[in-house]
């Protein structure tokens, strides 16, 4: 046992630490460090420079792209990208429509959009959840109905992450008889977001931003060489893409700086005159977070070693969303704590008051925007139901 | 990074999980409990014969020269089997004489202990010392070619079986030591008591104890840093030991949710009880990846300040784990969790105990917070 990197993870650490010292744009570093929005163009303009790289999608097979990294690599990479405060990688396309079509897709998918996703020309969207189907995804009623050589999609989707920047959007549509069990009749489609018929309506979430929206389709055409896998299997392209790349949901770099600045803001902020970082009730509070950090880390490279031993690790995985969702937001609220009355003015209006600072301005959002973390992607609670039935046999 | 034990550190686990299997079940263990001993010699003489006992003792005193690594497997077959004989106890001794004594010390205490011919305990534990090893209020003062120690030190974790005690003390000048002591030395008194987890201990009484000079081990001045750092090795032991127990905690409640029926079903199909398993099985690994942390600092030969910080860390971590999967599993068990007839809750007796043991969640974060 060696919780150590080898030397070899020691070299391949320093070069992506050194090559994102140099690469990654200033002010693209400062907007993540000043918890700013990412526009379309940020997004974009990172994306291309890992393209550029080569770097962009390591986990892809080598001809489409892959760096063939083992997943320790992998694991390095996204954990310096995160620490170095780079932009995030949007994973709809990278992530999610990529390896579906590398799984799935047939070669005429495959070379019509996976360079395009590969070089950041198309930026996708997911059309997952609906009104009435969040955790119980499979209740979705959004329909395809088959008109000649086209699908004919009406219906709604909801909680569409940054679908107001999205060129395309993968969607799952029912297209069996509205008797079929819940799980079949289900369709994977991939749907141009300038189709006719698509209208996006924006939703503003409690902090402010605008990151999410809802999908309204009105009798959108859409190609049938436009569905990947087969009518009716898009369930198992769900299930396919739920257990794809688990590996980052614990975000442990991004959390790792964030508790430096946590720590950097506690030792600035003062209580009674002394740094607050001295104050035993609120420093406690800042080893604890340390403390499951450290763990989940540790955690995280187990399972890590347990893939790269070929062993890929079960549902339990699951297990890393929940303590990692759970110790972003802990970070989030105790900055707003470590700020204290200063944490409630969350802006300017007009000219901003002398000395007006922006960071400790977002403190506050950022507390209200994480607490979508607990709920994404499968909530916490679906998250504890995977491990209970599937690893644990309950 | 590479998590995997190696071929032997595997192959000494698999036949200590025998050798409990065997010979340390639960009614065994019972039995051993409540002997008049509280201990077996038998287990003992096992532990000495499978290299168990010298598994941290260098080669050249008749051991195998082994880290915190090596015996993080016995420690958690130790916490799963709730094992009452005083291994981790003689453990301590053996560091603090292999660290700190002289070439003649080790050569005369070791290859016993490594042999299984000697049981040891660590007096530090005073009145108002709580965990600070350093608030000692025993003195020891040189009278002719020899020492004098007195003082009064409580419940003395394994203290019954000791035959030697590693004794901490104050010099003449105020300085930490620490003192061999053998249990049959005029003077020394012990009262034995029961402890929650089936230990035995006592608190031991030094009335005027006449020591020779080579009792002392470590020189003056250098025996607090000797004792803080075999304490911190063997709080990174205790870690291991409560992933074992943890572990077991967490599988027998698994198992008992999918046996036992109410309202027609079993109860793991109650998600209110669903949840909270999955959180039990979330702590187990937490507190799995701190005692790795824990043991393998220890072994790195770190300086102090880093070596005390994951250390601290790693038993807050296990602390707090302790108490959440034990409680749980009583929980969960329901009235059963609370019967003596059932192994959870002897584990949740040495859960309580270890969460304690060496320091609980608020001594280490004070601990962190000072270096």
């Amino acid at each position: 046992m060696d919780l150590n990197d080898a030397p070899e993870e020691i070299e391949f650490r320093d070069r992506v630490r050194a090559w994102l010292a140099e690469h990654l744009p200033a002010e693209l570093g400062d907007r993540g460090l000043g918890y700013d929005h990412y526009s379309r163009d940020d997004l974009v303009r990172w994306h291309r420079i890992l393209a550029k790289q080569g770097w962009i999608a390591p986990a892809w097979p080598l001809e489409w792209g892959g760096t063939g990294w083992n997943p320790v690599q992998r694991y390095i990479f996204e954990e310096e990208c995160g620490y170095a405060g780079a932009p995030p990688l949007i994973p709809f396309g990278l992530a999610m429509c990529g390896p579906v079509l590398i799984r799935f897709g047939t070669p005429e998918q495959k070379s019509r959009f996976l360079p395009r996703i590969y070089n950041g020309d198309d930026f996708w969207c997911q059309g997952y959840s609906e009104p009435g189907s969040g955790s119980d995804l499979a209740s979705l009623k959004t329909r395809a109905v088959r008109d000649g050589d086209h699908y004919v999609v009406t219906g709604q989707k909801t909680w569409t992450t940054l679908a107001h920047f999205a060129d395309w959007i993968f969607c799952l549509v029912r297209t069996g008889a509205a008797d079929e069990k819940k799980q079949e009749g289900i369709s994977f489609l991939l749907i141009d977001m300038k189709s006719p018929g698509i209208t996006v309506r924006p939703l503003e979430l409690m902090d402010g931003g605008r990151e999410v929206n809802e999908v309204f389709f009105d009798g959108v055409r859409v190609p049938v060489e436009q569905r990947v896998h087969d009518e009716g299997a898009g369930w198992t392209v769900a299930k396919f893409l739920l257990g794809h790349e688990r590996m980052n949901t614990a975000r442990i770099g991004t959390s790792r700086r964030e508790l430096e600045r946590l720590k950097e803001l506690a030792a600035r902020a003062t209580k009674d005159g002394r740094p607050l970082i001295e104050d035993a009730r609120f420093r406690d509070k800042l080893t604890r977070v340390e403390v499951e950090l450290t763990a989940l880390a540790i955690t995280n490279l187990r399972f890590l070693d347990q893939l790269r031993g070929g062993r890929a690790p079960g549902p339990e995985i699951s297990m890393l969303k929940i303590r990692g969702t759970e110790i972003q937001q802990r970070l989030t609220e105790l900055a707003m704590m470590a700020a204290g009355p200063l944490s409630q003015a969350v802006g300017a209006v007009g000219e901003a008051p002398r000395d007006f600072d922006l960071f400790t301005a977002g403190l506050a959002p950022r507390y209200c925007n994480y607490r979508k973390t607990s709920i994404y992607a499968g909530s916490n609670e679906i998250q504890r139901n995977i491990i209970a039935k599937m690893a644990l046999g309950l | 990074m590479n998590f995997e034990y190696t071929e032997e550190q595997r192959l000494l686990a698999e036949s200590v999980r025998r050798f409990m299997a065997r010979d340390y079940g639960f009614e065994a263990r019972r039995r051993i409990v409540a002997s008049p001993g509280g201990a077996s010699d038998a287990v003992w003489s096992e532990l000495a014969s499978m290299g168990l006992l010298g598994l941290g003792i260098r080669a050249e005193y008749g051991g195998f020269g082994g880290g915190a690594l090596d015996m993080m497997s016995v420690m958690e077959a130790i916490g799963e089997a709730l094992v009452v004989e005083p291994y981790l106890s003689t453990v301590i001794g053996a560091q603090l004489i292999q660290r700190g004594g002289t070439p003649a010390q080790r050569e005369r205490l070791l290859p016993g202990i490594a042999e299984g011919a000697t049981r040891m305990a660590f007096a530090h534990t005073e009145a108002d010392s709580r965990y600070d090893v350093a608030r000692v209020s025993t003195r020891v003062r040189r009278d002719g070619d020899g020492l004098v120690v007195d003082g009064e030190k409580r419940v003395v974790i394994d203290g019954p079986h000791a035959s030697t005690f590693a004794v901490t003390a104050r010099d003449d000048e105020g300085r930490f030591v620490v003192l061999l002591v053998d249990a049959k030395a005029a003077g020394l008194r012990r009262a034995p008591m029961r402890m929650l987890d089936g230990h035995r201990g006592c608190d031991l009484i030094l009335d005027q104890v006449r020591l020779p000079a080579d009792a002392l081990l470590g020189g003056p001045g250098d025996a607090l840093v000797l004792a803080e750092e075999v304490v911190d090795f063997a709080t990174a032991l205790v870690c291991a030991e409560a992933v074992g127990a943890i572990r077991y905690a967490s599988d027998a409640t698994l198992e008992y949710l999918k046996t036992r029926k109410q309202f027609g079903v079993p109860i793991g199909a109650f998600q209110a009880l669903q949840h909270r398993m999955v959180d039990m099985v979330i702590e187990c690994e937490q507190a799995r990846s701190m005692a790795s942390l824990a043991c393998a600092r220890v072994d790195a030969g770190l300086p102090a300040a880093q070596r005390r910080r994951a250390v601290s860390m790693a038993k807050i971590k296990i602390a707090d784990a302790c108490r959440h999967v034990s409680q749980d599993a009583v929980q969960l068990h329901g009235g059963m969790g609370m019967t003596a007839e059932l192994k959870v809750s002897h584990t949740f007796r040495r859960l309580t105990a270890i969460a304690q043991q060496f320091g609980d969640a608020d001594f280490h974060l004070e601990r962190c917070a000072r270096d």
